[in-house]
């Protein structure tokens, strides 16, 4: 039982840390917490089951296309619904704006795909048992993602005007950077880090339009909890909640996890409002 | 030329119309509505009916959600949660299974009674947590009841449901039903108007628009935004027994996150801060998909798209759209006319505390110190001007008498008495009153309704009596609105009290910002940069006006950088410089220190 907790809530984690990436990178580049995160998770299985169990195609074309369309879906979401309300962000518009395009996608791929979960095609000819690839392959995407992330921001041009605009947009303007652009370019890096999650994690979570919100919630406990932002704090806490909540699953049973899970979010929150790691806002008169 | 002379633009803002015709005209589209729904029975359509009920139950919970979303601003997403709590409990409580059956009225209350305490669970968050949280933690806490109702099978029947209330005699038939459903979503209208006209309304609109000035004007954001999660839990989970009797049988699987969506989104489709807009929303909302029967898979993705266009295109939705008074054009050759002589009446018996003294005031930002070791004394009825170079510490310095910066060191006294360093809100309970750098109002209200906001501490009557629109409330509305008009007259702005404030000039949000806080009577006045952005003339009328309030015996802070005004006016002068006092004294003796000319006026 323990090895099942372990495999199962280690790829539970992976998939939670990465769609807490998405968001992050999304807030870096904007100040803004997009819905859309979750959505991205959910496309990620839909856009795999599509592509290589309806269309037949090879796995590598099928996870190309998923990540093209999903780095796509995050322009979209940059030029339709946060570029708009970004002027006046003190309205908190875009919590609107994202929320309603979140829904849009959601509701569409309900109608169009399928209201039922649909399998997702085997990726890999690995396991069963609790090495099984449909345990793995979400972590190894996770630490594919962060090592990938770290290289862009460290050893790239690109990846230093993104960390820029992150920490003083009004300063990286100044130098010439062109914000608009860099921004466009991190939601589509979100984008494709959102639906890598969900087609990593495939197998355990199906091609499922519900999976939208769960992840939406799920994927923002860690954000909230390790501060936003923070990458490190989101794959901590990724792993954290997703071992919390196989362990409870198994001993207690699953609406315990829930129940349990909100709480602690919500106690942390009311006592730390800027998270574990974060720090303390600015002044306002 | 025979034709009638249009009506000059400045006549029509010049002053409200008279109140009853006013009230009048803002009741013909609430008693349309009525009136169409009161006679659908007519009709004998008993589909439509069912429709026609489900839009009034709805709006029972939208109603009180309304004044959530609409009015203080927060994000209440998930309130499908409270829905189901007040579903379950009145079908538990009436179903017999698993407590002894009570009476479906009893029952009913009951479930108000779940409701608020659920209310105030949800809301709790939204007084620490910043927008996309809340709106988080409602989604969160939607899931978890659902998943309770799954779960517990023995009270709610988990997967298999249970059987809704029956209302007895009469209500138990279609059209009785209806006509209960009608009279309390009628009920609901009328409540939430009430509370919408109230000082509760327009400060909720306060903590959502203007926090800060809030705060300053003794608005208690966690008191106001617990009561109305209380009342709007309470009619949710009204509607919730309702919804339960409509459906007649309950499954976890009726309280579908679409419905949380259709609730928010009727509100954010009528427009934010009104009553008409969000109930012409809610009732668009339930008949949209039964006009087409295709629509029906489709109606969550055309909520949103409906959301989306809103958001987008037309953020004050309905209500901005029917609201053309405010389209008509002000006239361009405003001037602004204060009259000073009105300040007798306005600040006439106000309290006399004492000097307002600052003792060794020491306040860091990170690293920075601010203010370093600060002594002043602001004395009644005298202009005390506060100058120095950006950076120096003025607005740091009155932001501690405040409370918006609590000093690391030092105390603040008024009198005798020590205020307590932050607690900003308490400061308009000491008749401290501020003004801003940047102009805090509320865009959306007008102008009257803006000066109002400052004498939400002297409103009598509690909440539940504005509900019920009881005596004490009128009575309080009209002291405050008349107290308002004085105030508007004394700083020239009068004419304008009906237009939106959003639709002023910089220099008439500046008078509009001093007339806010002689509501407060205020014992001091803490004026920061008063005459930035104002003419010549302009100046000079603010200056008339300043001396016009000390002489009533308020003592006023004045932080300025217009050198003249601050000559002209003030009795004495605090130079500061890095956080330190450079100078201080009465305007000649500053005018001739050879620091300051040195440092700051220049030769």
């Amino acid at each position: 039982m323990i090895e099942s907790i372990v495999a199962y809530g280690l790829a539970m984690g992976a998939i939670y840390a990465l769609i807490g990436i998405t968001y992050n990178v999304m807030f870096s580049a904007s100040r803004v917490f997009s819905f859309t995160a979750g959505v991205l998770g959910m496309l990620g299985g839909v856009f795999g089951a599509l592509f290589i169990r309806n269309l037949g195609m090879p796995v590598l074309l099928g996870l190309v296309l998923t990540l093209a369309c999903g780095a796509a879906i995050g322009i979209v979401t940059e030029i339709v619904t946060v570029r708009p309300v970004l002027k006046s962000i003190e309205q908190h518009l875009y919590v609107l704006s994202t929320l309603a395009f979140a829904l849009l996608i959601q509701q569409f791929t309900a109608i169009e795909w399928s209201t039922e979960p649909q399998p997702f095609p085997r990726l890999l000819d690995i396991g069963p048992g609790w090495f099984d690839q449909q345990f793995w392959l979400p972590v190894l995407a996770c630490a594919a993602t962060i090592v990938g992330l770290e290289l862009l921001y460290r050893r790239t041009l690109v990846g230093r005007a993104f960390l820029a605009i992150a920490e003083d947009s009004y300063a990286a303007r100044a130098l010439g950077l062109p914000e608009q652009r860099l921004r466009m370019a991190s939601y589509g890096l979100a984008g494709a880090i959102g639906v890598l999650a969900g087609f990593a994690g495939g197998e355990v979570l199906l091609a499922f339009f519900a999976n939208a919100p769960m992840l939406n919630f799920y994927g923002f406990v860690p954000v909230a909890l390790g501060g936003m932002g923070s990458n490190r704090g989101a794959v901590i806490g990724g792993f954290a909640l997703g071992l919390f909540q196989q362990a409870a699953n198994f001993l207690v049973g699953g609406i315990f996890a829930s129940v349990a899970v909100f709480a602690v979010f919500i106690v942390v929150l009311l006592a730390r409002p800027e998270g574990l790691a974060g720090a303390a806002g600015a002044r306002r008169v | 030329m025979t034709d009638a002379p249009a009506t000059p633009p400045i006549a029509a803002a010049r002053a409200a119309p008279p109140r009853a015709a006013a009230k009048l005209e803002g009741l013909w589209p609430y008693l349309g509505i009525g009136l169409a729904f009161a006679a659908l029975p007519l009709s004998g359509d008993t589909y439509w009916g069912i429709i026609a009920t489900r839009a009034c139950v709805y709006w029972v919970l939208v109603s009180g959600l309304n004044l959530v979303v609409g009015f203080a601003g927060q994000i209440a997403i998930g309130w499908v949660a409270l829905l189901t709590i007040g579903a379950y409990v009145t079908s538990v409580l009436t179903a017999g299974t698993a407590v002894p059956e009570i009476s479906p009225y009893l029952a009913l209350a009951l479930s108000a009674v779940a409701g608020a305490v659920s209310g105030v669970i949800v809301g709790l968050p939204a007084l620490r947590l910043r927008t996309f949280y809340f709106a988080m933690t409602t989604l969160g806490f939607a899931t978890i009841v659902t998943q309770i109702a799954l779960a517990w099978r023995t009270v709610t029947g988990g997967g298999v449901g249970v059987a809704g209330p029956v209302f007895p005699g009469w209500f138990s038939t279609p059209w009785g039903f209806y006509y209960l459903c009608l009279g309390l979503a009628a009920l609901c209208t009328w409540m939430t108007a009430n509370i919408a006209a109230s000082r509760f309304g327009r400060a909720l609109v306060a903590v959502r628009d203007a926090e800060v000035a809030a705060e300053a004007a003794g608005i208690s954001k966690r008191a106001l935004l617990v009561t109305v999660f209380l009342f709007s839990g309470a009619v949710a989970g009204i509607a919730g027994g309702l919804f339960a009797s409509l459906q007649s049988y309950i499954t976890p699987d009726a309280f579908t996150f679409d419905l949380s969506v259709l609730f928010f989104i009727s509100i954010l489709i009528g427009g934010r801060g009104s009553i008409l807009g969000p109930l012409l929303g809610t009732i668009l909302l339930t008949v949209l998909p039964e006009i087409a029967a295709p629509l029906v898979a489709w109606s969550t993705f055309l909520y949103a798209a409906l959301l989306l266009l809103i958001v987008l295109l037309m953020p004050g939705g309905i209500a901005e759209l029917i609201d053309y008074k405010n389209r008509r054009p002000l006239s361009r050759h405003r001037e602004l006319a204060p009259r000073p002589e009105l300040l007798g009446r306005i600040l006439k018996d106000h309290a006399r505390p004492g000097t307002l003294s600052l003792n060794g005031i020491v306040v860091t930002f990170g690293g920075v110190r601010a203010v370093d070791g600060l002594d002043l004394e602001i004395r009644p009825g005298e202009v005390h001007g506060l100058i120095g170079p950006n950076g120096s510490g003025k607005t740091t310095t009155l932001n501690v008498v405040s409370g918006y910066n609590a000093p690391d060191l030092g105390t603040v006294r008024l009198g005798e008495a020590v205020l307590p360093p932050g607690m900003t809100h308490l400061r308009a309970a000491r008749r401290i009153a501020r003004t801003f750098q940047t102009p805090r109002l509320i865009g959306a209200a007008s102008v009257l309704e803006n000066v109002m906001i400052g004498g939400t501490i002297d409103g009598r009557g509690s909440f539940a009596e504005s509900v019920l629109a009881l005596p004490r409330h009128w009575r309080t509305e009209a002291v405050l609105r008349e107290a308002a008009m004085r105030a508007l007259s004394a700083v020239g702005l009068e004419q304008l009290a009906a237009v939106r404030a959003d639709r002023l000039q910089h220099s008439e949000l500046r008078f509009l910002e001093i007339a806010r806080a002689l509501m407060l009577r205020p014992a001091f006045l803490l004026l920061d940069e008063p005459a930035a952005g104002l003419s010549a003339e302009e100046i000079r009328r603010l200056a008339t006006l300043i001396v016009a309030i000390t002489r009533q015996g308020t003592g006023v802070l004045l932080v300025e950088h217009h050198a003249d005004l601050i000559f002209d006016i003030c009795d004495r002068i605090t130079v500061l410089n890095l956080g330190t006092i450079l100078a201080a004294g009465t305007p000649a003796e500053i005018r001739s220190h050879r620091d300051v000319v040195n440092a700051y006026l220049g030769a």
